[in-house]
């Protein structure tokens, strides 16, 4: 790409799943998606994934520690549909069944730099009562048709969910080009527009 | 037994020592006494040896009378207190002791502990006992010995002795216990008071009738089990080191030991049985001398503990502390030598104590006690301190009764809102001045303090010197003396040239009161300079004098305070001129006061002549009426002689005596002179004397610290410590403080600081508090009020203001220090006092603040007096509400109320005028929500417009088709290609312009826009209702499993495990979204077919027979019939089977087709419109030897294998995504004749025969689904319902209607039901309201006239020709729109429902019983088909196809049937099964048929929405031929272009046979024509291997035509000798029905 005139600018998002905080249960884990626009498109990286099953250790910590790496590159011309990272946690219930523990959602933040989320989880509620209580004595508990629901405001009225934890989720962000195409995310005294180099915008490219 | 004896002894004479002294032989004097005695008596005896003991003794006695009682509770007190008060006296108890002693377990054994006493009554004390106890005393001594010997080896000895002779003591008393375990839980609490507990036990031991508790005799005797050596006297030595030991160490294993001897005591109780006799025996036998020592020993063999153990158990015992749940010794607890305390007994309310379960408080009192500091816990009485116990047992609040009712009205609760205060925004003036910010500068420069209560005395003359001298300065600066003199020289000399203008004389009145003036000036004048210059003078003595103060104060005190230093500066003058001025000035005064003088004589001079002259004339009057001569000597006053008489009269009325008036005296202007000179000598300098001007500078040295006394030092020191700030107040609100800044030592603080206040609220006052910080004291000094300045004040023109203040706070100081507000004197003898107060001066200002641009934050002036305002017109009530849209109106107001234009108030409606007045006036026609919209929008109107890439984007947006799914929109403008939009564009242009040349026909391009438009709308529906999500959508939910599936799940539990016809398993779901390409695949099982049509023998005629595939294949079987295999496509994915033999092939096998979703979208709403079907054909494999080949001498032949096409099922994607699974026979769609092959069956039969409609026709068995299952889109359908549909229908219909569909839906979820639908108005209609009869035409009637049968097939051969919807597919079931049937007829074009009511109103009209099935057939999915009753039979009629099946036909497609309509009502089907072959269609059984319309909800009457009458337009025959030559000529070009490399051609010929045989197939309906029409083809072309084939279409477009051609692949023959024959034969119906016929054949000549 000619470096005077970008045609996308990149996205690179790292972090991880540092670990999540579901004082009632144990022996979770987590699947983690990205849900993204149109215009998005993953260059490198997994774009989805799922940690190992993690359980409390004895101490009187609940946290649970999954320290699970994200490293994903998008390339993207247009910052609408913003890429969102969907994590939905899963664990046995008391019959072993695996179910649902929790989903969540958050948008990778925007600016360059390092950033931690801490996102707060919530299962969809079963209709009725009694539904509640045949899920829980077979282990189907309601899920969502796709955990990319969370990332959609679309439709979400017609359900009712309950809150159930936290995960935890640090990011590293870099960003390549978006000044170029004219959109500033940064703090505004970042780089100079006319001496930036095609580069990471958040270290200096050495030689160049 | 020993050492148990021993340890009794060693309690006795630790209880005993205030007897042992002087009540032992006492006692056992008294024990003698008793020996006879009974029993019973003994109790008495026992009291009065307890109650009559010496007085000396008493106190040790209740003293050990409450130990031995505690010790009922506590062994080990027991035991402790033995350790501590035996030791002095154990040498005489032991010798008498011992043998008393001795006895004591039996006595012990008999009495309670109190017992001691009660021992002293025994009368089984007798020496023979003594005598037998001795015995046994010796031989548990030489027991005990070998027992000491094991002690020396073990660490743990003692408690194994114990546990040994605990065992002896449990052998021998515990049957004793038994009645009394159950008393002990009574006995145990601490909560009693001894007083209590006394009396307790002894009634105890009363009742008990002197039987021991288990506890006591057990304490007896466990107590003593010391590991003491037998000997006394040797051991007393011992014991003695080893209590001191012990008395620390084995506190807590004893307490251990005991606690398990206490356990083992209860354990054991119940195993006493058998030792019950010898209990019995005991009582009596006790004393006999059988009882041998063996009866208190036990001999067991040595325990041995093994060295690890022993060493493990110390180690644990170092480090392990296990409090003991024994119960601690109260002298334990408390300090040495204190008895317990009860403050109950003292008569002292004691709370009741928590409870707490005995065993921890214990463990809790042993822990306690290995603390340091332990004993602290415990209270006087022994016991752990505790507060009362809180829990109360009432309520303590009182009851609430009568909830409701009788509450006090006074009480009761009132709910008032909270009102929110509004701020009192003075400034704000709402909408006009948003940003009406005001600001206000206060800035606080400094502080000058004139006293303080620091000030020195030297700092109190510095202080007012300076005043002094400031005063000095200013008055120089005003030099009011300077001034006052130049006025006066001035006003003299004007006066003087007066005087000598006119020379005095002939002055005129106004001259001479212009003089009388100036001379009163210049008087006035001259006084205040003389003032002025006395002041003057005063003051600079005062300065001079202040200053010798100080300096004396300084010479005094030895020390300087402040820098202050007077100069006094001399001012030369010249003596001459100066005393000349000197005399001239007193001259001049002289002379004016010479002036002055004489004039005020003669004025006083006139007034006493006039008051003579009034006394006079009283004079006159009172003496007689001759005065005649008095008036004649006052001659000056003869014009008054009228007056005279009055005047006398007016005396004789006042008054009698007048005082002579004194005449005045003449002014003494000697004196005069020598006045002015002792004035100005005391005001002035003395002439030539030099002018004084003082100087104060600060110049001077302040004597540092060191030099100074104490107590100046202290001041010093202060003053350091003091610092000061300002607090500012706004409005009382404390809004800033200054920073706290020390006080200087010259009493003066800076602060500088300047605070901007920003306004909101009116300002009523501003407040600085000046406080002053003394260390971490802080307090306030002064208030200083600053006024509010007014709006013109403006930051940075305004100087400083120096306000005063002062405080009367009274501070005084015992330093130098004067202090404030006391006398102060500095005169040595202390008069002269005066009270300082201190005071000082704030310098400081308020401004209001200037904004960056020079703006003035300030208040409108006007604002804060607005009532002066009075002349402003309210807007409103000026012009009226409405009238505030008329700009006339509005400047008419303005005019009028003559609004201020620099009111930020009326910016707005200044600016509305300015733009007003500046062009017509008009009020724009529109109005605006957000007028600043456009501020908002990032891009303009135009730039968006003609932007591609935003016009993608917004394309993309409104998810237009093209763009649904379009990724990556470049980022910038350039980048968009132009081609993006061509593809829509053209879409777009299409919706216009139709293309006559595709659709041939103009009426039906009209109806193809119309369609276009009805899609369109259908579209927006469509779209909207996928935003209508339903939580099924989103949230997957287990089903709640009804009784049914729960009966059936137990059911299944007793199935067999593998039951031999084992069933399909339904496969896990998956969720479409996850997908990718390549993952989902179609999988085709091709099964079998039936009836594929054989070949026919080349010719019938064996001739020339040429070498062909059929004649090589001859040998097989006499015949080879066909060679078929099945060829599927989809997506362009072709692949085959094998080539299997015969008529009726089984192939059984799968096909993998893959499947990718347009644009790589899984969603389920993009599956479901995948318009992509399976074309499944069945061929004919054909070797041909092409000719031989001799080339390596042997021969070849070269073989070519042709497939020919015999017929083909094509089922779309969406049929097969939404059934999630194919499964059945199928009809194969064969063409009416295919040349060279025939049945194999005949066909003789007519009519409606079974066998006839089973044998009709090739089938092919399939099995397809698609890999993973995926979940089928159902939802939409299910929106759609959501989406609420207008309607003209009865609301109570409706919900019927509803009610109807939803019990069908719950009890046959798969039947659909169907009982509205929506018209092409978007209109919910009653379905039955679409059947009506209806006229076919009357063309097809005639045509068969007396065959029923005949017309029935005929008409529905019309209605199938119908073309049904192109698209039908992307909106499957769920969009349906029904059209009537004169708009079926007139758009030709629709589903099957359309088709179905159009045969089923046909079908009503001539006659028959008909009904409209709705079901679900294969490959359709849910469609409509139509029902007859003819002949005792029912048939079933596939509208789209024109066919019929009998009921009972195994091939009929339909698979369900869901409900049946007809004119009247609606059927739904409850049957259990829903194939026709197994149900029955008798409508008028209830339990099968559930209809809508019954007794209890009748037919309302519903009129139909169909009109009465169809009208047919005569078919343009001429049109029919028009478009039958161009269809052939374009076949004719796409075949050849088809053919790229071959050249095709065509075979007049042939095509002209074939033309005229296809009117024929026309009229014949494509049957029984075939073998007629082959003799013809066979007889004319003789030699020509021949292949071919008519298709049959219904023409809507050319488009299907071409691509129907294309598929059997007639194109493809690759011999260069073949040609082709191309025939079309339009055929048309009534309205414009066009029937197409499409002749094709491959000529191969041979």
């Amino acid at each position: 790409m000619s470096s005077g005139n970008p045609s996308v600018f990149l996205l690179s998002v790292n972090g991880q799943i540092e670990g999540a905080n579901f004082p009632e249960y144990d022996n979770l884990y987590c699947k983690y998606c990205y849900v993204y626009g149109h215009d998005w498109a993953p260059t490198s990286g997994l774009e989805e994934g799922i940690t190992q099953i993690t359980c409390k250790g004895s101490q009187a910590s609940h946290r649970l520690i999954w320290n699970f790496p994200l490293e994903t590159t998008f390339k993207s011309t247009n910052p609408f549909g913003w890429p969102q990272l969907v994590v939905s946690v899963y664990g046995p219930d008391v019959f072993g069944n695996d179910v649902v523990r929790g989903y969540g959602a958050t948008h990778i933040p925007l600016t360059p730099g390092q950033h931690k989320r801490t996102i707060p989880m919530f299962v969809p509620e079963p209709t009725w009562r009694l539904q509640k209580f045949t899920s829980w004595l077979l282990g189907r508990r309601p899920e969502y048709t796709d955990p990319k629901v969370v990332a959609q405001g679309e439709g979400r009225e017609v359900t009712r969910v309950r809150s159930q934890g936290f995960v935890t989720i640090s990011f590293h962000i870099m960003t390549k080009d978006m000044k170029k195409l004219g959109y500033d995310t940064g703090p505004s005294s970042s780089a100079n527009p006319h001496t930036a180099s095609p580069g990471w915008s958040t270290e200096q490219q050495p030689n160049v | 037994m020993d050492a148990g004896l021993h340890h009794l002894i060693d309690a006795a004479a630790s209880h005993g020592f205030c007897f042992a002294t002087t009540g032992t032989q006492r006692w056992r004097r008294s024990r003698r006494k008793s020996e006879t005695q009974t029993p019973g008596s003994e109790t008495e005896e026992e009291e009065k040896g307890l109650i009559k003991p010496p007085s000396s003794v008493q106190i040790p006695l209740t003293n050990a009378v409450s130990i031995i009682f505690l010790s009922l509770v506590d062994q080990q007190l027991l035991e402790q207190s033995s350790v501590h008060s035996a030791q002095g006296e154990r040498g005489e108890v032991f010798t008498e002791g011992s043998a008393e002693k001795s006895a004591e377990p039996v006595i012990v054994s008999t009495r309670s502990p109190r017992g001691l006493e009660s021992s002293s009554g025994s009368q089984h004390f007798d020496s023979n006992v003594t005598q037998q106890l001795k015995e046994r005393l010796r031989a548990a001594r030489s027991k005990a010995g070998s027992l000491q010997q094991e002690e020396s080896s073990s660490l743990e000895s003692g408690s194994r002795l114990q546990s040994l002779r605990h065992r002896d003591t449990v052998t021998r008393f515990d049957r004793e216990t038994d009645p009394d375990t159950a008393a002990r839980p009574h006995r145990v609490p601490f909560d009693l008071s001894t007083r209590v507990k006394f009396r307790e036990s002894r009634r105890q031991s009363q009742t008990e009738k002197g039987l021991p508790s288990a506890e006591e005799a057990y304490n007896f005797f466990t107590l003593n089990f010391e590991p003491d050596p037998p000997e006394q006297a040797e051991t007393i030595g011992r014991r003695r080191q080893k209590h001191k030991n012990e008395a620390e160490d084995e506190e807590e294993p004893e307490a251990e030991e005991e606690d398990d001897a206490v356990d083992d005591n209860q354990d054991e109780n119940p195993d006493q049985n058998e030792e019950a006799p010898l209990v019995q025996d005991e009582e009596e036998d006790l004393f006999t001398i059988q009882q041998s020592s063996q009866d208190f020993l036990e001999v067991r063999k040595a325990e041995y503990t093994g060295y690890r153990n022993l060493v493990q158990r110390e180690r644990e015992r170092e480090l392990l502390f296990t409090p003991s749940v024994g119960t601690v010794p109260t002298s334990v607890k408390l300090p040495e030598n204190m008895k317990p305390r009860y403050l109950e007994d003292e008569g002292l309310y004691v709370g009741q104590r928590p409870s707490v379960s005995q065993n921890n408080q214990n463990q809790m009192e042993n822990r306690i006690l290995k603390m340091e500091e332990g004993k602290k816990w415990f209270g006087d009485d022994g016991r752990i301190l505790a507060l009362p116990d809180p829990i109360k047992e009432s309520s303590t609040r009182p009851p609430l009764f009568h909830m409701e009712e009788d509450l006090d009205p006074a009480l009761q609760t009132v709910h008032r809102t909270a009102i929110k205060s509004e701020p009192a925004k003075m400034y704000m003036m709402g909408a006009a001045d948003p940003e009406g910010d005001y600001r206000l500068d206060v800035d606080v420069s400094g502080l000058v303090f004139s006293h303080h209560p620091l000030f020195s005395r030297e700092h109190v003359l510095a202080a007012r010197l300076a005043q002094l001298y400031d005063q000095y300065l200013s008055r120089q600066h005003n030099n009011l003396t300077g001034h006052l003199t130049d006025k006066l020289n001035g006003l003299r000399r004007a006066l003087r040239n007066i005087l000598e203008i006119h020379g005095g004389q002939n002055l005129s009145p106004a001259m001479q009161q212009r003089i009388s003036e100036y001379s009163q000036e210049v008087r006035d004048t001259r006084q205040l300079r003389d003032s002025q210059q006395e002041k003057d003078r005063v003051l600079l003595k005062n300065i001079i004098k202040a200053w010798k103060d100080m300096k004396d104060l300084r010479e005094f005190q030895k020390f300087t305070n402040t820098p202050f230093k007077l100069y006094l500066r001399k001012e030369n003058v010249d003596q001459a001129s100066d005393e000349h001025d000197h005399e001239e000035e007193i001259l001049a005064e002289v002379m004016e006061l010479e002036v002055e003088s004489q004039e005020e004589y003669q004025r006083r001079l006139a007034q006493y002549k006039k008051q003579l002259l009034e006394w006079k004339l009283s004079r006159k009057k009172q003496k007689s009426k001759k005065k005649k001569k008095q008036k004649k000597r006052n001659k000056g006053q003869l014009q008054e002689d009228t007056d005279e008489e009055e005047e006398d009269q007016e005396m004789d009325d006042s008054g009698e005596d007048l005082p002579k008036p004194e005449p005045p005296e003449r002014p003494d202007l000697g004196s005069l002179e020598q006045m002015v000179r002792e004035k100005a000598s005391r005001i002035r300098r003395k002439p030539g004397d030099a002018i004084l001007i003082p100087e104060l500078s600060a110049s001077g040295k302040i004597t540092a610290s060191e030099l100074c006394p104490r107590a100046e030092v202290s001041r010093r020191e202060e003053v350091m410590r003091r610092s000061l700030f300002v607090k500012i107040l706004y409005n009382d609100k404390e809004v800033s403080r200054t920073d706290s800044r020390c006080l200087n030592t010259d009493f003066r603080v800076h602060f500088g600081q300047i605070f901007n206040l920003k306004i909101l609220n009116c300002p009523h006052s501003i407040n600085l508090q000046v406080f002053e910080e003394s260390g971490s004291s802080c307090s306030l000094l002064a208030q200083v009020f600053v006024p509010v300045p007014d709006s013109s004040v403006l930051t940075g023109g305004v100087p400083l203001e120096e306000i005063e203040f002062s405080c009367n706070q009274r501070v005084m100081f015992d330093h130098e220090g004067v202090g404030s507000d006391v006398p102060l004197s500095f005169e040595a003898d202390g008069g002269k006092r005066i009270t300082l107060l201190t005071s000082g001066k704030l310098s400081c200002c308020v401004s209001w603040g200037v904004g960056e641009d020079d703006v003035p934050l300030a208040p409108p002036a006007s604002q804060r007096h607005s009532g002066t305002h009075s002349g402003r017109l309210d807007a409103v009530s000026y012009i009226g509400a409405s009238g505030l849209y008329d700009m006339k109106k509005i400047a008419d107001w303005a005019t009028q109320s003559r609004l201020d234009p620099n009111d930020p108030k009326n910016v707005s409606i200044m600016q509305l005028l300015k733009v007003a007045s500046s062009g017509e006036v008009t009020a724009p026609d529109y109005f605006r929500l957000e007028q600043l919209q456009e501020e908002f929008n990032f891009v303009m109107d135009e730039e968006f417009r003609s932007s591609r890439r935003f016009r993608l984007l917004q394309l993309r947006n409104q998810e237009v088709a093209e763009f649904r799914n379009y990724k990556g929109v470049p980022s910038v403008e350039r980048e968009v290609d132009d081609k993006v939009f061509q593809v829509y564009e053209r879409r777009l242009k299409d919706g216009e312009m139709i293309h006559t040349e595709e659709h041939l026909d103009s009426h039906r391009a009209l109806v193809a826009k119309y369609l276009q438009k009805i899609r369109d709308s259908v579209i927006n529906r469509f779209l909207l209702a996928k935003h209508h999500f339903l939580l099924s959508d989103l949230v997957i939910e287990e089903e709640i499993p009804t009784i049914g599936i729960l009966g059936i799940n137990l059911f299944k539990l007793a199935e067999p495990k593998r039951p031999l016809k084992p069933q399909r398993k339904e496969r896990k779901k998956v969720t479409a979204q996850n997908l990718s390409d390549g993952d989902i695949r179609l999988l085709v099982n091709i099964i079998r077919a039936f009836d594929v049509p054989v070949r026919r023998p080349h010719s019938n005629k064996p001739g020339p027979s040429p070498q062909g595939a059929v004649q090589g294949w001859d040998w097989f079987g006499g015949q080879v019939q066909v060679r078929p295999f099945v060829e599927v496509s989809f997506q362009r994915t072709v692949l085959q089977t094998t080539t299997a033999d015969g008529p009726n092939p089984c192939w059984n096998e799968e096909l993998q087709l893959p499947f990718s979703a347009p644009n790589g979208d899984y969603s389920i709403a993009s599956l479901q419109s995948v318009k992509d079907e399976v074309f499944i054909s069945i061929f004919d494999e054909v070797v041909y030897e092409t000719g031989t080949s001799d080339r390596d001498g042997g021969t070849s032949v070269q073989t070519t294998a042709q497939k020919h096409w015999l017929g083909s099922v094509k089922i779309p994607f969406s049929t097969i995504y939404s059934q999630s699974r194919i499964d059945g026979t199928f009809r194969v769609n064969t063409p009416a004749v295919l040349l060279g092959y025939s049945r194999e069956r005949s066909h003789a039969h007519s009519g409606y025969d079974v066998l006839r409609s089973l044998s009709e026709g090739t089938f092919i068995t399939l099995f397809i689904t698609i890999e993973p299952h995926l979940v089928p889109g159902e939802s939409i359908r299910e929106k759609l319902k959501e989406v609420k549909f207008d309607s003209q229908e009865d609301e109570r219909l409706l919900q019927a209607a509803v009610k109807f569909e939803r019990d069908a839906t719950q009890s046959h979820p798969d039947r659909p039901c169907v009982t509205t639908v929506i018209d092409l108005n978007g209109k919910t209609v009653f379905i039955t309201r679409y059947i009506r009869p209806l006229n076919p035409p009357q063309e097809l009637l005639d045509a068969s006239p007396n065959n029923p049968q005949d017309a029935a097939a005929l008409v529905a051969r019309f209605v199938s020709l119908i073309p049904s919807l192109p698209d039908r597919v992307s909106f499957s079931f769920a969009c349906d729109l029904w059209s009537t049937c004169d708009q079926f007829l007139t758009l030709l074009a629709g589903d099957e429902e359309e088709h179905a009511v159009l045969l089923c109103n046909y079908f009503l009209s001539m006659g028959k019983k008909s009904w409209l099935i709705m079901g679900t057939a294969i490959p359709e999915g849910p469609t409509a088909y139509v029902l007859t009753y003819e002949q005792s039979r029912y048939l079933i009629w596939n509208p789209s196809s024109g066919q019929y099946y009998s009921q009972y036909d195994t091939f009929c497609p339909l698979q369900m049937v869901g409900c049946l309509v007809n004119p009247d009502n609606v059927w739904f089907n409850i049957q259990e099964y829903a194939l026709p072959m197994r149900m029955s269609f008798d409508v008028t059984r209830a339990n099968q048929w559930k209809p809508f319309f019954s007794r209890s909800f009748s037919h309302p009457g519903l009129s139909s929405v169909q009109p009465e009458e169809l009208l047919y337009r005569r078919t343009d025959r001429t049109a029919a031929t028009e478009l039958q030559d161009r269809i052939e000529k374009i076949l004719k070009e796409k075949i050849m272009e088809w053919r790229p490399r071959q050249p095709t051609r065509w075979n007049r010929h042939c095509t002209s046979t074939l033309k005229h045989f296809l009117p024929k197939l026309e009229q014949s309906g494509g049957r029984d024509v075939a073998e007629a029409h082959r003799h013809e083809l066979q007889s004319m072309l003789g030699d020509n291997r021949i292949s071919g084939f008519p298709l049959h279409l219904p023409f809507s477009e050319v488009r299907p035509i071409v691509e129907a051609v294309y598929s059997t692949g007639v194109h493809n023959v690759q011999s260069s000798n073949v040609e082709f024959a191309l025939a079309v034969y339009v055929h048309p119906y009534p309205n414009n029905v066009l029937s197409v016929w499409v002749y094709l054949a491959s000529l191969v000549r041979m």
